[in-house]
């Protein structure tokens, strides 16, 4: 017999999916959309009138502000994208030459594996994934060990949408550097929550997102191009208009337009500007959203090892950076939970594999996967100690 | 009327990031669509006195913002 709980649609929703894309967003995110698609409303770069100019002062802007979280000087070396996940692929599929070897890890998210097996199983590229442990972490040493003479890429995710563990990029990126060897990192998890710099971690082109750590809208996010990387190193996935070069019936070659054929999201730019500067507003800024979401970590883990029976996190408090937390209650089906806080508590958690079957089989919770919490900058203890008092509950009624 | 220059970029990324930092300095500019004869792109160039030729010349050197040509106004 099917039996469903009562939808609780009057309990205040508990967003605990931040590491999907963050919620709420900061009003600010949403005036700022509202203000170009109102107000503005121009194609930046296609025509020469108050408005075109205002939409292209609008896309400046974030790219500006992306560079500087980037740690790179020029701007122009940001390319707006779809979403982390174009921005791999456009890293990925855009620099690989035949019969280059690649070595990633196995906590890798699907958007950098799947590419990644696409160039390996048309014989274009050998792959090598090195193994992390079970708690998500990558030995330097283990890439080391991997590289042939053949190695042209490796590719790194900086936190773990699994584990919320964060990798060693600087080793990693220094001795790549050494060798000539392009490092690409995906800092989906990571960008606007964990500090970094380009230029002194090594890494030649990074993948962000803007609807996550940053609160931007859906359809943000990007490449980045480290200041010495020259744009010829790779190729344009598409090709189209661009506003520039007219006469001329080649794709430019110059940043960031060889990259972004098409009209830009500028609404979701417009929005994008507005989290980051959300974001860096905050007290202490990057630093004090990270501090805060430690302590989120820290206070639900605490509570859920002491108080919940059957209770197992995947990796220990201290080694979570992000917010990002997975467990599992022993016995039950983390699917079965997740739709249980929904209905009844009006908690929002994801279960099951969260697209990266390898990092799941890494920390040995594959296929089964687990429950993940992510929490994001608008989250309350008094939402955690909810949660806690709804898992008791959901724990207690089990068989 | 002083005698005017005319910046033209490559590209109106360009042109934008150069609007962006002359007005970070203050030196008086207009964003404007590009002059049929000068250039077939449809965006924009910026308009300058000729006399701050060499000031926005440095500008742009020093932040390393690439620009084509700067042409006298007709
Ligand atoms: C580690 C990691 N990489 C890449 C992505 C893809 O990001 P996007 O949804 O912006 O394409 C995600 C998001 O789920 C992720 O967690």
């Amino acid at each position: 017999m099917l039996k469903n709980h009562e939808l609780k649609s009057d309990t205040p929703v508990i967003y605990f999916d931040n590491a999907a894309t963050s919620f709420p967003k900061p009003r600010s995110v949403i005036d700022g959309v509202v203000d170009y698609i109102t107000n503005v409303g121009g194609n930046p770069g296609r025509s020469g009138h108050r408005l075109a100019v205002e939409a292209g002062q609008i896309v400046f802007n974030a790219r500006q502000m992306v560079a500087d979280l980037a740690g790179v000087a020029n701007p122009m070396h940001v390319i707006f994208c779809a979403n982390a996940t174009e921005a791999i692929n456009l890293a990925i599929l855009g620099s690989y030459k035949p019969g280059d070897h690649v070595i990633t890890s196995s906590m890798e998210h699907n958007s950098t594996i799947r590419p990644l097996k696409h160039l390996e199983i048309e014989q274009k590229i050998s792959l090598s994934i090195a193994r992390c442990s079970t708690q998500g972490l990558l030995d330097p040493e283990k890439i080391k060990l991997l590289i042939k003479p053949e190695t042209r890429m490796v590719v790194l995710n900086h936190a773990s949408n699994v584990t919320g563990t964060v990798q060693p990029l600087r080793d990693i990126g220094f001795f790549c550097r050494q060798r000539s060897i392009t490092f690409i990192v995906d800092a989906a998890q990571s960008f606007g929550i964990i500090p970094l710099n380009m230029k002194a971690d090594g890494i030649d082109l990074l993948a962000f997102s803007g609807h996550k750590g940053l609160y931007g809208p859906t359809g943000t996010g990007g490449l980045v191009l480290a200041d010495d990387f020259y744009a010829a190193r790779l190729r344009p996935l598409k090709f189209g208009g661009t506003g520039s070069a007219s006469d001329k019936t080649e794709q430019p070659a110059f940043l960031p337009d060889r990259f972004e054929s098409g009209t830009q999201n500028v609404a979701g730019l417009s929005g994008l500007s507005a989290g980051i500067a959300h974001v860096i507003a905050q007290p202490d800024g990057i630093e004090g959203i990270y501090r805060h979401k430690k302590e989120l970590t820290a206070c639900f883990l605490r509570r859920a090892t002491n108080e919940i029976e059957g209770f197992t996190g995947c990796v220990p408090s201290a080694m979570i950076e992000t917010g990002v937390v997975s467990f599992n209650l022993e016995g039950l089906d983390p699917s079965h939970v997740v739709q249980q806080l929904d209905e009844r508590w009006s908690i929002m958690s994801r279960a099951g594999l969260h697209c990266a079957p390898l990092a799941h089989a890494t920390i040995g919770t594959f296929p089964r996967g687990a429950i993940r919490f992510s929490f994001g900058i608008f989250n309350t203890s008094n939402e955690v100690d909810t949660a806690i008092e709804a898992l008791k509950t959901i724990r207690g009624e089990a068989p | 009327m002083a005698k005017e220059s005319i910046v033209l970029f490559h590209s109106h990324n360009y042109a934008i990031w150069a609007d962006s930092a002359l007005k970070k300095e203050s030196v008086d500019h207009k964003m404007m669509p590009i002059p049929r004869q000068l250039s077939s792109d449809c965006g924009y160039c910026i308009r300058i006195k000729s006399d701050d030729a060499e000031l926005v010349e440095k500008i742009l050197h020093v932040k390393n913002i690439e620009y084509d040509r700067i042409e006298a106004a007709l």
